[in-house]
């Protein structure tokens, strides 16, 4: 929501007119932002739910829906970390070989020695941070493009752990390390269990959601939207950025210290994650390019890609042809965003007359074929 | 080839105003500035010899025969790939799908000929024809329903990798006999057959990206769609053709595959990485990856670096697995030095007097900023 209203506040807060986003009762604005991209995905993951619990009616029951909530967490988080650096116009694809790297981390320093837990989490963080850093300077100071920074780092960080762990599981990090990912709590009412990453999931979207209303995601949505006006604007660009890809890393291993928990230490834990999350992200409704796009669509769109995961196993359908079903739904969802977003963007009817001739167009109309041609 | 990559669409007459006017734009440095198509031949140069240093030193020797051979054969496969990327690429699209229409084309090729060679030219027929209509899907996609190549790629490349993983397990088919021997072939047992292939390909690309209407709506589109749109340039077409061409150098690299491995594999291409592989090799060879600049001729140049540093690799015996982060910090590296350059060189369009902005660029800066 945030990012609709500030992108299109920032067009027009010169003129003084009332935004058609920020006008009429609640219920017209949720009824006006569902049917933009970023608010079908909602609708989307809600027909979804719908079919899954039409195919197994036991799944509604709140202990196994928060279950199935913990096992999402991951991805979620992941997502949205992915948000950050794709609204801001670039790329991660190094997120995999991130959570890589955290997981055989864990696995090979903390060991069965109880005290190290906390060390190692420290030590995940940072190299999680320097990761971010290094991809965030890289992109924005050389100027080499995103794409193919992170997939060097993608390859550099990947190559290294299996050299170091020989491509084989190594390693096993003590329970207590474990439990942060696979742990609950117990005896809650209503819910039964309360899986540990559910509360982080909560914690890391209240945080994310916080983040975008502050000065710094409004000023990341303006820097993907327009680089150069963002920087005549008075923003730093380059900071911006690479802080943008720093969140990323830092998702990229909370969802690495979940996964120790789910899955074994393996270095192949993580492939693919950085797929999974841009095509989570692009479900989402938010635009490949940046700019648009909020952040809570990006999570949105990751658990409806987990829904469709567990609707196609519940109807039985082989597992071999997930990715297809995964990819028609893919590019369908894109096609239909593309409409969208244009459709929603359009200068509404309640606006003046004199809209088309304002002087300060809204993003759509300065560059009508960001959701597509360009980058 | 200097004036390719400085300017984009360029048109065959230019008249001399025009012409002085680029080259007051040019900066004008203590030293002289290289294009990124040198320069990218000059880090070859660099590469080769380094590599011919640390293979002597094994007591090898790079030069050899059989050495040779063994780079241009190298060459041929992702090359053939990444000259239909950097169209793609070129196009302001990308292709995500490479590797799966790559192993799609070998089990579909080898389950056609079955081994005979009587049913060679129908079994490449059908595989370049099944190529190019993926190809198609993916412009059609990209350039009627709008959606963006990265989603549009990967979502087909989804498609097939679930098609191959339900009907094909383990390898299938077998390559005819003939086609095995081209790929044992080749001039004066230096220079494959494959990559006398792979070199008729980027001329004839080359060419029609020099020389022909297409090629030159190509780079107007890449450059700015709407742009050329507004020019009254047909943009649907140069996209549809350039994926369609993509797919189908994919599905001749498979054929090349094929004549060297002999049997269909469903997860050759995966497991050659070339989606991203090729992508990093035009980008290396100075394309923008925003689209609208840059040639085939560096593409091959960033192809070659690639081959010669896995030979080495292999000749030094490095660990796979330490491969991979040999390849990670050259791509970065090797871009990093004249990524900015290639992008802050590039001469104004419209005389000197419009102001340099100093921003920061990057993939999104350099499409809106520069093409504004």
């Amino acid at each position: 929501m945030s990012a609709t209203t500030s992108v299109t506040s920032s067009g027009s807060t010169t003129t003084g007119r009332t935004l058609p986003l920020t006008e009429g009762s609640v219920f017209q604005r949720i009824l006006r932002g569902a049917v933009t991209p970023g608010g079908a995905v909602f609708i989307l993951a809600a027909i979804l739910f719908v079919a899954v619990l039409t195919a197994n009616p036991s799944f509604g029951e709140p202990p196994q829906l928060i279950r199935f909530i913990g096992r999402t967490a991951p991805i979620v988080i992941a997502a949205m970390g992915q948000y950050y650096v794709i609204v801001s116009g670039e790329f991660d694809l190094s997120m995999g070989a991130v959570i890589a790297t955290q997981v055989v981390i864990a696995g090979n320093f903390i060991g069965e020695d109880e005290s190290r837990v906390l060390p190692a989490l420290v030590l995940m963080f940072v190299i999680g941070a320097v990761v971010g850093l290094i991809n965030g300077l890289a992109t924005t100071l050389l100027r080499v493009p995103s794409f193919i920074v992170t997939l060097g780092t993608m390859l550099a960080l990947g190559g290294l752990v299996r050299y170091m762990t020989g491509g084989a599981a190594t390693g096993n990090p003590v329970d207590s390390f474990r439990e942060i990912g696979r742990g609950t709590i117990d005896d809650v009412p209503v819910l039964e269990v309360l899986p540990y990453s559910v509360i982080i999931l909560v914690v890391v979207m209240a945080a994310g959601v916080w983040l975008m209303r502050s000065p710094f995601g409004r000023t990341i949505i303006a820097t993907g939207d327009n680089p150069d006006a963002a920087a005549l604007a008075g923003a730093h660009v380059w900071w911006v950025k690479t802080r943008a890809f720093i969140l990323s890393s830092l998702s990229a291993t909370i969802a690495g210290i979940l996964l120790v928990g789910y899955a074994g230490v393996h270095p192949s834990v993580g492939a693919g994650y950085e797929f999974q999350a841009i095509t989570a992200v692009v479900l989402g409704g938010v635009v490949l390019g940046g700019g648009r796009g909020w952040l809570l669509s990006a999570a949105a769109g990751a658990f409806a890609l987990e829904l469709l995961f567990s609707f196609l196993n519940f109807q039985e359908i082989e597992s071999t042809w997930r990715p297809t079903v995964q990819g028609v739904i893919i590019i369908l969802a894109v096609a239909a965003a593309g409409r969208a977003w244009s459709l929603g963007r359009r200068p509404s009817r309640t606006s003046p007359p004199a809209a088309p001739a304002e002087p300060a167009p809204s993003p759509t109309s300065a560059r009508p074929g960001t959701e597509t041609g360009e980058n | 080839m200097s004036a390719t990559t400085d300017q984009i669409p360029e048109a065959p007459v230019e008249s001399q105003e025009s012409v002085r006017r680029r080259r007051a734009a040019r900066p004008k440095g203590p030293r002289k500035q290289l294009d990124s198509t040198t320069l990218i031949y000059l880090v070859l140069i660099v590469v080769v010899a380094a590599s011919a240093v640390l293979t002597g030193i094994e007591g090898r020797n790079f030069f050899s025969q059989g050495n040779v051979w063994a780079v241009l054969t190298a060459m041929s496969v992702l090359g053939l790939i990444a000259i239909g990327q950097t169209l793609v690429i070129l196009v302001g699209s990308l292709d995500l799908s490479v590797p799966y229409v790559v192993s799609l084309a070998t089990v579909i090729a080898a389950g056609g000929m079955m081994g005979l060679d009587s049913n060679i030219s129908a079994a490449v027929v059908n595989t370049l024809a099944l190529c190019a209509v993926i190809g198609l899907v993916m412009g059609l996609l990209v350039s009627l329903l709008h959606v963006h190549g990265f989603i549009a790629s990967l979502g087909i490349g989804l498609v097939v990798s679930g098609y191959l993983g339900t009907n094909y397990q383990g390898s299938h088919g077998a390559a005819a006999p003939d086609l095995r021997l081209l790929g044992r072939s080749g001039i004066a047992g230096w220079i494959p057959t494959a990559f006398i292939v792979l070199l008729v390909c980027a001329i004839l690309v080359t060419l029609m990206l020099r020389y022909t209407r297409l090629g030159h709506h190509v780079y107007a589109i890449g450059g700015n769609r709407d742009v050329a749109r507004m020019s009254g340039v047909r943009t649907a077409t140069p996209v549809i053709v350039a994926h369609v061409l993509c797919s189908v150098l994919a599905g001749m690299a498979a054929l090349l595959l094929l004549s060297r491995t002999g049997v269909g594999s469903p997860t050759i291409g995966s497991q050659g990485r070339y989606d991203l592989l090729s992508i990093a090799a035009v980008v290396l060879g100075g394309t923008l990856l925003a689209g609208g600049k840059g040639s085939v001729v560096g593409t091959i140049g960033g192809v070659a670096i690639f081959a010669v540093l896995d030979n080495v690799m292999g000749v030094m015996q490095v660990n796979p697995f330490l491969k991979d982060f040999v390849r990670g910090l050259v791509i970065v590296l090797a871009v990093a030095v004249y990524a900015r350059r290639s992008v802050v060189r590039r001469p104004p369009r419209f005389g000197a007097s419009r102001p340099v902005l100093p921003v920061p660029s990057s993939m999104g800066t350099s499409t809106k900023g520069d093409q504004a």
